[in-house]
């Protein structure tokens, strides 16, 4: 009998070993981005790197995310003579769901990974050892600068993932559905409530922060070479996929659970 | 302080990582401006010794002064003005690759004094020269380097701020015979001309003979042997002996399987 239970036991507390060294990692990450001293170049680097650079990726994934969203509501909807929601519904999805968690997604993938594989190697360089010696603090100098950054610029890439979706949402039912222009627009901006974007930017902000918390937590930690900083990077995007995906739930209860 | 107080001194120093006990009580001292080289074979509890006094690793218990205060007891800032007092030389040089090499050389001083960006560059440059290297590599990045000028340029780092004690990590690994040379020349020089208290690892004899004022061997997280650097030769220990001859048979018993 404990045969089966031991392993079970043993998971569960790893689980609870993690979740407790993530949560002390996140508040001294937190509290070293309050206090001085801050690392002006290390944040511009951080923001020009995940606000500036990740926009193609983030502006793509938008354009055909609304793209795809007009085609099929308004395939799904011909069913019920209801083709004039396409408008209504690309505009509330993007800006709610699709914004968010795509570009969230995407950024995990790109930020988090990078993000795993530098501090990993940092560490396992002795690169983080030498800050400590050099009288910087790694939290500081490596963690503060990118958490903030993640927290900061996620929400202005969604915002111009949004503004795209809606126009890749426009493009489809315009040209190819023979939407009217002008009644398509007027549709959009009937419907959407600054109660929409406002939630789309919150999370975008939760998952930026979370995508950030990630990858620096998993190179702080990695260990043994090119294999360590091969784990740490996998683990980072993964978890911070996941996470995404479940505070999206939780957040969206929160906004709009009754 | 007495004249005759040591510069460092380690008191029953333990650390273990789970069941593995790796500083199994520590006791050494090292005299102001003495150059001390501690040797032992792998997995003997050298590194493990050095993160110790260096606040990289807390020791489960024991005793670490630093001109006769014990470090462990003092408060975060205090620690902070001990460490900016002691320069490091990572074993793998450690640099920083996303600098270039004069922004690694001054980058403790950067960091303690506003210095401008001009001055801190020439510097860097001052102290590239103290280790044989030209003004043409200030601007380069680390990765352009060979090995021999990656372990010079971490030296000028480590001896950039002046520093009262410096500690070396296998100064020589890696490098071929007649450039490790080089590079112990250069480590009894700077150490000479700073009056610094050194305290290094290796497992390198060639490099402890020419380096050392006094030789300590460490076996299994246990100073075995002490003297000076001319007695080793007559230890009349037989760790000692088979370490210096480097001989597979004797009271040293590698963990290999046959």
């Amino acid at each position: 009998m404990t045969a089966v239970f031991r392993p079970v036991g043993r998971i569960f507390l790893d689980f609870l070993a993690t979740a407790g060294r993530i949560v002390l990692f996140m508040s001294n990450g937190v509290s070293h981005c309050l206090r001085p001293p801050f690392y002006p170049a290390q944040m511009l680097r951080q923001f020009l790197d995940i606000g500036f650079y990740s926009l193609p990726v983030v502006g793509l994934t938008g354009l055909f995310a609304g793209m795809v969203l007009a085609l099929q509501t308004s395939s799904g909807f011909e069913r019920f003579n209801a083709e004039g929601a396409v408008a209504m519904v690309v505009a509330l999805s993007v800006t709610r769901e699709l914004g968010p968690v795509l570009a969230g997604l995407m950024v995990a993938g790109r930020i988090g990974a990078s993000m795993a594989a530098e501090i990993g190697t940092m560490r396992v360089t002795e690169q983080i050892d030498a800050l400590t010696t050099l009288s910087t603090n790694p939290f500081k100098y490596l963690v503060a600068p990118r958490l903030l950054a993640g927290t900061l610029m996620l929400p202005c890439l969604v915002a111009v993932a949004d503004i795209i979706g809606i126009f890749g949402g426009y493009v489809v039912g315009v040209y190819k559905l023979g939407f009217n222009p002008a009644g398509y627009l007027s549709q959009t901006f009937d419907v959407l409530e600054p109660i929409d974007v406002i939630s789309g930017l919150t999370k975008a902000a939760a998952f930026g922060f979370l995508t950030a918390l990630m990858g620096c937590y998993h190179g702080y930690h990695s260990r043994g070479g090119a294999q360590g900083v091969g784990a740490a990077t996998t683990n980072a995007v993964v978890s911070a996929s996941i996470l995404i995906l479940c505070f999206n739930y939780i957040i969206t209860e929160l906004f709009f659970g009754i | 302080m007495s004249a005759s107080q040591p510069k460092i001194r380690l008191k029953d120093l333990r650390k273990s990582f789970g069941d593995k006990v790796v500083l199994d009580g520590i006791d050494i001292e090292v005299g102001e401006a003495e150059s001390l080289v501690i040797i032992g074979g792998s997995g003997t509890g050298k590194s493990v010794m050095l993160k110790c006094v260096l606040g990289l690793l807390t020791p489960d218990s024991g005793v670490i002064e630093i001109d006769g205060r014990d470090v462990l007891k003092m408060p975060g800032r205090e620690r902070e003005a001990v460490n900016r007092r002691i320069g490091m030389l990572f074993q793998g040089g450690a640099l920083f690759d996303s600098l270039r090499v004069w922004q690694n050389v001054t980058f403790a001083l950067m960091q303690q004094e506003s210095i401008s960006r001009s001055a801190a560059r020439d510097r860097a440059i001052d102290k590239l020269a103290q280790v044989g290297l030209g003004s043409q590599v200030a601007d380069l990045w680390p990765a352009e380097l060979s090995g021999g000028m990656q372990k010079r340029v971490a030296l000028a780092r480590a001896i950039a701020t002046d520093p009262e004690i410096i500690f070396f990590d296998e100064p020589t690994t890696g490098l071929d015979p007649i450039m490790a040379d080089v590079i112990n020349e250069l480590i009894r020089d700077t150490v000479n001309k700073l009056g610094a208290t050194a305290l290094s690892i290796t497992h390198d004899m060639a490099s402890a003979r020419k380096i050392a004022d006094r030789i300590a061997m460490i076996h299994r997280g246990r100073i075995i042997w002490a003297g000076a650097a001319s007695e080793i030769d007559a230890s009349d220990n037989a760790y000692v002996d088979q370490f210096i001859h480097g001989r597979a048979e004797g009271p040293i018993q590698m963990e290999v399987r046959r």
